[in-house]
């Protein structure tokens, strides 16, 4: 499904990304950890196709197809989904009105008419319940005021709506208590089909604790340095990066 | 404003002149320049009474002795009073035979709106066969309003019709000598509408939702005056969210709002004159002076959005002079290129109780300049007043201007006066995300613009709150590089 190969990116001059490569197929979960800048969330933003964030080298493969020079609508409008570690506030912007305007854009790029209101209220109200939300929670002002964990379960909800072919997790587990933690991952877990992957990206293990991967990466100074299954996660969480970091040097 | 039967006859003799029979075309149009002689001719082509005549020479004499105001945050090149000809006839607009021969881009502009084919037709000066249609409409509204007793026509009617009315109430908010530029109407003003709601009556449609095509091509001077008699009330819309291409620059108008006691008046705007060209080259100077008077429990409720103008100067305000009265204003003021706009209220608190809410949302682009002006005054004798101030802006890019002026005024420590100001810009982060969720920028900046404003979009009319949401969307178009 997303192949990258020997990625490389910059912002503002300063080379973060040095080289990745990456093979994610469908019904796959990858796990990407790695100590705080090791260039985790700016292989996402690149994904994802956020210009603050240079191209220097490399490929990325959506399906067999080059998506380097597609805008980042674009890309998600073939399946790419982004779950920010911090997503932004929009006042004055209900989540639903949010999520409506979300699908109809991709259904324009896809040539399909806007999705009616009763079947919008039909799914909206399914995947809420999927994900334990409160549709009181659907007319508040897209992420304003919102908790950390509620917050990231709206993440959750919009990629439920979404119905993406690749999900990138960006920390989702950051500012989540355990039980915001297990509504999330148990949503990812009932989201996740063969036809779908997900990429998590972690600092720590326990999100994996409840969405268990078929792999584990290590990314160190923006290179993947180790490639392993759950047992990887385990043992940097007991050992911690230090051990990657000299192995690596 | 309603098609009356006299005006209906006026068009069908304007049809008639097309033919030929009509020689005296000279006479319609008056010389330039502003002087006594013309402000009576003016008077008098529209066969008003005497002291219709003396009220605007007072108004002229008293023009004549003011100076232009230069306090208000906006620069432009002074018009030539001299210039301009205050009087001209209906002009015959250039008829077109279908909508094919219009400027695509208006039409594109009118899709977008959702204005329907026939409103297009209307608007653009296409030769309709529907006239009759049209006016049987009109006429049906006006059947309803009259059983009511509801009096809805223009100005210059009501002056020879309703002249009591008219004479008990014109320029007693809006005094003739209140400004230069409400001089400037009083004297020369040259047409506009009356409406008069009586005891007790609920107005039972929103006044121009139909009315708003006929409003359209109303003149550079216009005068408006609405009256809620006792108890009444009276939703009154005014403008047009179509783009309306003025070749007057100046543009002047008068606005006067009378709530009785338990009398409400909800009048809301949208504006969207010419705001010049993408260089900041012409555009329409839009000076106006709005001001509504509230009694005993009374309530004035004003709501703007204003998207065109290269200059707009304009302070919607409420007198609130009657115990346990409520002055209202909700905005949305929109710059983009060079456009300048300089608009707040006056609260004016007289009465006991008094209480006044204040919504300002600002949106500049754009190398635009857009400014809240608003003053919050507490009389002394204006117990318990109380006063909510709320001013938002919104900047997008590096090189427009927001500014704030609030002026608060309190002499009566029983007062309560709150004021919240934020400014805001629209992120790269916050596009980044809808470019994310597959909302591409313009979309984007639309959603975040319309997020901003909602509190003032909800104020409007459901169906014209539709269109304004949409103008934003077109007024903002291409701000994001």
């Amino acid at each position: 499904m997303l192949t990258i190969e020997n990625l490389h990116a910059s912002v503002n001059g300063k080379k973060i990304l040095k080289g990745v490569d990456l093979d994610v197929k469908a019904g796959e979960v990858h796990a990407i950890m790695g100590p705080n800048g090791s260039g985790k969330s700016t292989l996402s933003s690149v994904i994802a196709g956020n210009e603050v964030y240079e191209m220097t080298k490399g490929n990325i493969l959506l399906n067999g197809e080059d998506i380097n020079e597609l805008d980042a609508e674009d890309r998600a409008h073939k399946g790419i989904f982004l779950s920010f570690q911090y997503p932004v506030e929009i006042p004055g912007v209900s989540v639903t009105n949010f999520i409506k305007t979300a699908i109809n854009e991709s259904r324009k790029a896809q040539g399909l008419d806007d999705m009616s209101a009763s079947e919008m209220l039909k799914k909206i109200r399914q995947k809420a319940a999927l994900l334990d939300i409160d549709t009181k929670f659907l007319s508040r002002s897209l992420n304003e005021g919102f908790s950390g964990g509620e917050k990231k379960r709206n993440e959750i909800f919009q990629m439920a709506m979404l119905e993406p072919k690749l999900s990138i997790l960006d920390e989702t587990d950051s500012g989540l208590d355990i039980d915001a933690l297990k509504i999330v991952a148990n949503g990812v877990n009932k989201l996740k089909n063969d036809q779908n992957a997900v990429v998590i990206i972690t600092h720590y293990q326990r999100l994996l604790n409840y969405i268990a991967p078929d792999f584990v990466h290590v990314l160190h100074d923006g290179k993947i340095v180790k490639s392993g299954t759950k047992d990887l996660a385990n043992e940097l969480e007991a050992k911690g990066y230090d051990w990657i970091k000299q192995e690596s040097n | 404003m309603a098609y009356t039967e006299e005006e209906l006859k006026k068009e069908l003799e304007t049809k008639e002149y097309e033919y030929g029979f009509y020689t005296d075309i000279e006479s319609e149009t008056f010389p330039v320049g502003l002087s006594e002689e013309i402000v009576v001719a003016i008077s008098k082509k529209k066969n008003e009474p005497e002291w219709m005549t003396t009220w605007r020479l007072k108004a002229f004499n008293s023009w004549l002795n003011m100076k232009e105001p230069d306090w208000a945050n906006v620069k432009y090149e002074k018009p030539d009073f001299q210039s301009i000809s205050y009087y001209s006839a209906p002009k015959k607009k250039d008829q077109y035979k279908s909508l094919d021969e219009v400027d695509p881009e208006l039409l594109n502009t009118f899709n977008k709106l959702g204005i329907s084919i026939d409103e297009q037709k209307k608007l653009t000066g296409v030769a309709m066969d529907i006239v009759v249609d049209s006016v049987s409409v009109a006429t049906t509204f006006r059947d309803t309003l009259a059983k009511k007793g509801i009096i809805f026509c223009s100005i210059s009617e009501a002056i020879r019709e309703y002249p009591k009315l008219v004479k008990k109430y014109i320029g007693t908010i809006v005094p003739s000598t209140d400004n230069y530029y409400a001089a400037l109407n009083s004297a020369v003003f040259s047409d506009g509408s009356f409406c008069y709601i009586p005891k007790g009556v609920r107005c039972p449609m929103e006044l121009s939702t139909y009315f708003r095509i006929n409003q359209a091509g109303t003149g550079q001077f216009e005068r408006t005056l609405v009256v809620a008699d006792k108890g009444s009330y009276v939703s009154y819309l005014e403008g047009c969210t179509a783009p309306s291409r003025d070749e007057n620059q100046l543009h002047a108008a008068v606005v006067e709002l009378i709530a009785h006691d338990d009398a409400e008046i909800k009048y809301s705007t949208v504006q969207n004159w010419f705001p010049g060209n993408k260089d900041g080259k012409g555009g329409v100077y839009n000076f106006v002076t709005k001001r509504g008077i509230c009694h005993n429990n009374a309530k004035i409720s004003w709501t703007q959005v204003e998207t065109g103008s290269a200059v707009t100067w304009k302070y919607p305000s409420c007198v609130l002079r009657g115990d346990n009265s409520i002055g209202e204003f909700y905005s949305i003021a929109v710059t983009n290129n060079y456009q300048q706009a300089d608009t707040g209220t006056k609260m004016i608190h007289i009465g006991k109780n008094t209480k006044s809410t204040i919504i300002s949302k600002g949106i500049s682009a754009g190398s635009s300049q857009n400014s809240y002006r608003g003053l919050v005054q507490v009389n002394s004798r204006a117990q318990n007043a109380r006063n909510f101030s709320q001013c938002d802006s919104l900047l997008m890019g590096n090189k427009c201007g927001a500014h704030t002026f609030p002026y608060i005024e309190a002499k009566n420590n029983s007062a309560q006066i709150e004021h919240e100001a934020t400014t805001s810009k629209i992120g790269e982060d916050q596009i980044f995300y809808c470019n994310q969720r597959g909302i591409d920028t313009e979309k984007a900046i639309a959603l975040i613009v319309n997020g901003f404003s909602k509190e003032v979009l909800n104020k409007l009319p459901m169906e014209f709150a539709v269109e304004a949401q949409k103008l934003l969307e077109i007024s903002l178009e291409g701000s994001v590089g």
